[in-house]
């Protein structure tokens, strides 16, 4: 070490430190222009310079290169030292008078105005990009060049490179601007598109994929990182402060044993380029549906502002086209499912933007808006939004004019040739196989199918072509989320059932060491202030923090971390508290949604209640948000924190209660739902009651006896009724209702109530009658119930029904058709209309059948196989032949079924004239009414739901939606779960859907429902509601806004009550308690109270 | 004199505007310094108690984020809430205070537009002055 003294003040430095560096190390700030620390001092600026003494002579010198000797005497802000710094910086602003930085030093130095000629100049000639691109990059692209007044820093022989990286770090580190990469470079410069932003954005090389990425990690670009390539660079190593940084990390290749295989691995996008007529990658303002989804997200490129994004305008009028590289003979035949939806929220989400004025327009064959609650989205994006619907045919794109406006010409329904101009064209691209799908499915002997998705197996959709690999998702076919989400559970239900006596094989369990108690002690709070490397100490003052949070009462203990999170940071929480017997922790540091549990985990280890911690954000709440304001920030800082020290000083120790499973289900609803979930159940293990109402199992699929890919439904019922009656597990009661249902989830108790000759209709349309008499109690305890209680057929009045044998539903001409009587309905047949929506899609029932349109293509192909010479008309509003199904549309098309389409205000009519049954309607492509005389009326009467819902939906205390369908916990992530734990959904009694749709529904829901069965007890949150009996009057407020059913009054003391396992912890009752008896553990009153007191 | 600097306490629910607040932050949208969060479960969970209190201590507004209508972690809380500040704000309005209170719907998704309003209620706070309550 050697001693020296800067300014009169003493210190010790490490030999061949400069005099820059130690003056660092003091704090005392020295100007620099072509100095950085990562690179070889220059001295080329002369701004640095400082007066060094030793003994009597003393000289003025660059403080960046002269090496610290030993008894230096440095002067940094002597007279002499000012003056010479001030001709220095009056020389460069001289030579680069428009340059912000040197302008601003000037000021600094207290010079306003050059004494010299200006020489208009931006490059100071500091070296700092040279020494760059040598260095750090490698590259050695530029180089000084000539002497004197013509010196200059360029390329070889000023001319662009090849070997330049286009790394732009040149550019970057030049203090005045002056640099271009592109000067440099031999190719184009352009930063990397990012994939995730689908191109419209950019990304760096060392990326976090996107903001939710799982695991949110940033990762290096191989291909691009210049370390990975060259061997330079590594200046990401050099910021990151935990030094996560690591170049040697190589892909690995790892062998695990596995029993089962998911295959999850969703699609891709239609590629329109080679779509001629939609000018995409012609015109930059015809954009792909992800690209234009991504415009609108608030975390995209533009966060959220509606720009077109060549020219950053913002749009006027958008037009959306339907079906690019979907329901397309030339490439993909099948409808991709989700299009019409998604285009229809772009629309709605675009106005939602841009406000009313925004025209958009969608240009579309049918809306395939058959998805729960998609009809009325649909309505409303129409009635509300105003967002238009073109119905048309062959859109092509042109350009219009040289701003960029486009033109969509379109043939109309009436034949006419018509043109439209918009600012913006957004293509509905369809969804595809994923690029390797081929390869996967050779890796995983799997078959694909004609359109290169993975095979499925007839009624069984997640089952593929080999056991124990199963399917979920778009990779089978494209769906929507919903349905995806089932799907994931399904595969998860089927796998855990071929694994079920594997079960749990693999867990192991933590231990803690025994909590020590700290209720009756003083607090002694422990405050831990984390830097987060720079990302809080860069803004907030910590140590000042920590010194401030000294004082507060309470406090025992209190320290910063350089990463409060690190692996020996933990270690020492564990220590301190030890030490100073800490008994109340607060952590201040970044977000306790991320990473509270962790810290909970940490004081458990040491042998706190993790209840016993206080998280407070300053980093998110603080730091980053107020990067540009020290103080105020740092004052923020220290009233969060004082905040969480008032709160930690309250904080109790919670216990989280546990309750034993039953394990064992009730499954309500002996149809197809109903069947599958118990078989599911017990496959994997479990027990079920299956309570049916009618006499026999079966409900709808007694009805069924086609379907379109052929498979037989009558085979499936047969095999499926023998299974579930021969399968000792499960305990069915027929002819049966649920009388009585208390409990809460792993703890129900049910009563069943049996009819012994209870009269049913054979036709499992759910219009069983209740039987006449008394029927036997059962009671049986389950720990989850699966609700499948069906649905059933419209019961119409509309065109003529029941007032002619010859007007018949679809479901009546399918058992027509199956029992061979379908001449004997109208005598010779010749012509059949089918009339679709029958109810449907209007008001009082704004949703779709979804089966319908399929329903009434498979009958008419049905009809054509038996007799070709029928002719067959189909009068539709939109024909929703969704995924896969889109195939037999075409082929019944082929078949010469006519299509006419309807709107609902021209509806059919039907009449009879002496016997003869016309139809008479509007058909929009003979722009003429028609008058069909026929001899077979079928009517789609779609789906309704079954009348006992209201009651199952009291006695369960779960929801119904405004159509009368169970309403799930949430419509798009959580489709089989209720709100409330423990009770699933599955089948037509949540809407309307195909058997194979039902039975993956089915199986999600068994499989939710065992994730119970896996563990013995059932862990409620440590931060639920408690009662404080003396206060409580028993007034029922908080049993009525409990959501969760959570509550009850205790019929003896007339006080309120906690059913602690279902507490979600929402502290609605809480605030809605008059009397302040309600409080939520870790949310009290006082707690909340003396925060608010602390933060004024 | 320096300009009035209003003190704003935020209640926020954990599950969308402490989210989005969260979100302002790794986004680094930038707003006033002024407001304080304090986390709740819910919006539903919000006492009106601590509102008055908040007012009474000398805060010059108080703001409560919540999840938009539909999407309430915890069914309806939201809705609890709105009705619950509805009331408040009668009380309030004896006292002229209603306005410094704000209810805001911000998903965990709108970072930015929690960041807006933080800077709308400091600007529409500090325009109205400091709260009259600490002149008493």
């Amino acid at each position: 070490m050697i001693d020296l003294t800067i300014n009169d003040r003493q210190i010790q430095v490490k030999e061949g430190t400069t005099i820059l560096e130690a003056t660092g190390e003091l704090g005392i700030k020295i100007p620099t222009l072509c100095y950085h620390k990562d690179l070889t001092p220059y001295g080329a600026c002369r701004l640095c310079l400082v007066e060094v003494s030793r003994g009597n002579r003393s000289r003025i010198q660059a403080s960046c290169l002269y090496p610290i000797q030993e008894d230096l005497i440095v002067h940094t802000d002597t007279e002499r030292v000012i003056k010479t710094r001030k001709i220095m910086i009056e020389l460069l602003l001289a030579r680069c008078p428009d340059s912000e930085e040197i302008k601003e030093l000037a000021e600094e130095l207290g010079v306003k105005e050059s004494r010299f000629p200006k020489k208009n100049e931006d490059c100071i000639l500091c070296g700092l990009c040279e020494r760059m691109c040598r260095e750090r990059m490698g590259a050695s692209v530029i180089g000084f060049t000539q002497r004197g007044n013509k010196r200059k820093i360029i390329p070889p022989f000023d001319k662009t490179s090849a070997i330049c990286l286009g790394c732009g770090a040149c550019e970057f580190i030049c203090p005045t601007g002056s640099m271009k990469a592109k000067n440099n470079c031999s190719e184009q410069i352009k930063a990397f598109p990012s994939e995730f932003d689908w191109g419209v954005g950019t990304r760096p090389v060392v990326n976090i994929f996107y903001p939710q990425a799982v695991p949110n990690t940033a990762v290096i670009d191989e291909k691009c990182c210049i370390q990975l390539n060259r061997g330079a660079c590594q200046i990401c190593k050099e910021v990151c402060g935990p030094e996560a940084i690591d170049f040697n990390q190589k892909e690995r290749t790892e062998e695990i044993r596995v029993g089962a295989v998911i295959v999850g691995a969703g699609y891709d996008r239609f590629n329109p380029l080679g779509r001629l007529e939609y000018g995409y990658g012609e015109y930059p303002n015809v954009l792909t549906s992800p690209e234009f989804e991504r415009i609108l997200s608030a975390s995209g490129p533009f966060r959220g502002h509606l720009v077109r994004p060549s020219d950053k305008k913002e749009p006027k009028r958008i037009a959306f086209i339907q079906c690019v590289g979907s329901r397309d003979v030339e490439c993909n035949p099948y409808c991709s499912s989700v299009c019409c939806m998604y285009a229809t929220k772009e629309a709605v989400v675009a106005k939602e933007h841009a406000g009313k004025d925004l025209v958009t327009d969608i240009y579309y064959m049918d809306i395939r808006a058959f998805g729960k609650g998609f009809d009325r989205y649909y309505e409303r994006a129409k009635t509300e939004y105003g967002v238009n619907y073109i119905h048309c045919r062959s859109p092509q794109v042109e350009r219009a004019n040289g701003s960029g406006e486009l033109l969509i010409r379109f043939v109309t329904d009436d034949d006419k040739f018509a043109k439209e101009k918009y600012d913006l064209v957004v293509l509905s691209t369809g969804l595809v196989p994923p690029s390797k799908i081929k390869k996967l499915a050779e890796i995983l002997g799997l078959e694909l199918n004609k359109y290169n998705f993975i095979e499925t197996n007839g009624f069984f959709k997640e089952n593929t072509s080999r056991e124990g690999i199963y399917v979920c998702g778009a990779i089978s076919e494209p769906k929507d989320i919903p349905e995806t989400v089932i799907q994931g559970s399904a595969a998860a239900g089927k796998a855990s059932a071929l694994l079920a006596e594997a079960r749990g094989s693999l867990v192991k369990e933590k231990t803690y060491p025994v909590e020590i108690e700290v209720s009756e002690e003083e607090p002694r709070i422990g405050v831990f202030v984390c830097h987060c490397g720079i990302n809080i100490a860069g803004v907030v003052d910590v140590p000042g923090v920590v010194k401030f949070t000294k004082t507060l009462s309470n406090v025992a203990y209190c320290e910063d971390n350089l990463y409060t999170c690190s692996q020996d940071s933990q270690g020492l929480i564990n220590e301190r508290i030890k030490e100073h017997r800490l008994n109340r922790i607060v952590i201040a540091s970044c977000t306790p949604r991320t990473h509270e549990p962790l810290f909970q985990d940490t004081i458990r280890e040491a042998g706190l209640n993790p209840y016993l911690l206080e998280f407070v954000s300053i980093r998110e709440h603080c730091s980053w948000v107020h990067m540009f304001e020290k103080e105020a920030a740092t004052r923020k800082a220290k009233e969060l924190v004082a905040m969480a020290v008032a709160k930690a000083a309250l904080l109790k120790p919670l216990t989280q209660s546990t309750f034993p499973v039953i394990k064992k289900g009730l499954v309500i609803g002996g149809g197809t739902a109903g069947m599958t979930a118990s078989l599911s159940l017990a496959e994997q293990g479990f027990e079920v009651y299956l309570v049916e109402k009618e006499k026999e199992l079966g409900g709808n699929l007694r009805n069924l006896y086609f379907s379109l890919n052929g498979e037989n439904p009558q085979t499936l019922l047969k095999e499926m009724v023998e299974k579930v009656e021969s399968n000792e597990k499960i305990h069915i009661y027929k002819n049966s209702e649920i009388a009585d249902f208390a409990g809460y989830v792993g703890n129900y108790k049910t009563t069943v109530k049996t009819y012994n000759d209870r009269p049913t209709s054979n036709n499992g349309d759910g219009t069983a009658q209740p039987a006449e008499g008394r029927g036997n109690l059962t009671t049986i305890e389950h720990g989850i119930v699966i609700l499948a209680a069906g649905a059933k057929e419209r019961q119409t009045a509309e065109y003529l029904y029941g007032q002619d044998e010859r007007i018949v539903t679809q479901k009546e001409l399918e058992e027509r058709i199956a029992s061979d009587r379908l001449e004997s309905l109208g005598g010779k047949l010749s012509t059949v209309v089918m009339v679709q929506c029958v109810g449907s899609r209007e008001e009082n029932a704004l949703y779709c059948s979804r089966v319908c349109c399929s329903t009434a293509v498979k009958n008419s192909l049905k009809i054509k196989e038996i007799n070709p010479g029928v002719n067959i008309f189909i009068l539709y509003r939109d024909i929703r032949t969704y995924g896969f199904r889109e195939e037999y549309y075409q082929q019944a098309r082929e078949k010469g079924i006519v299509f006419i389409r309807y709107d609902l205000d021209s509806k059919p009519e039907v009449v009879k004239e002496n016997e003869q049954l016309k139809v008479r309607v509007f058909d929009p492509i003979l722009n003429e009414k028609l008058e069909i005389d026929l001899d077979l009326l079928v009517l789609s009467a779609g789906i309704v739901p079954n009348d006992e819902n209201e009651s199952l939906a009291k006695v369960l205390k779960v929801p119904l939606n405004e159509d009368g369908f169970f309403l799930e916990a949430h419509i798009k992530l959580r489709p089989v779960d209720f709100s409330t734990d423990g009770i699933f959904l599955a089948g037509l009694s949540h809407s309307p859907k195909f058997v194979d749709e039902t039975i993956s529904q089915a199986w999600a829901a068994a499989g939710r429902a065992a994730t119970f069965f896996s563990k013995d007890r059932i862990r409620a949150t440590g931060r639920i509601v408690h009662v404080i009996e003396r206060l409580c009057a028993g007034c029922r407020i908080c049993v009525d806004v409990c959501p969760y059913e959570a509550r009850e009054i205790d019929e003896e003391t007339n006080k309120a009550k906690i059913i602690e396992v279902l507490c979600q912890g929402c502290g609605v009752c809480v605030a809605s308690c008059p009397n302040g008896a309600s409080q939520q553990y870790g949310f009290e009153k006082k707690q909340l109270l003396q925060a608010v007191d602390a933060l004024l | 004199m320096a300009e009035f600097e209003p003190k704003i306490i935020a209640f926020l629910c954990n599950w969308c505007s402490y989210a989005g607040a969260d979100l302002a932050g790794t986004s680094r949208i930038q707003y006033p310094t002024n407001v304080r969060v304090v986390r709740l479960m819910c919006s539903g969970a919000l006492d009106p108690l601590y509102v008055y209190r908040a007012l009474i201590e000398g805060a010059d507004g108080v703001l409560i984020g919540g999840c938009h209508p539909g999407d309430c972690h915890y069914t309806n809380g939201n809705y609890k809430a709105r009705r619950r500040v509805a009331v408040l704000k009668k009380i309030l309005q004896e006292f002229g205070l209603e306005d410094r209170v704000w209810l805001r719907w911000i998903s965990a998704s709108e970072g930015q537009r929690f960041a807006e309003t933080v800077r709308e209620m400091v600007e529409n706070v500090r325009s109205k002055g400091p709260n009259p309550l600490l002149r008493l």
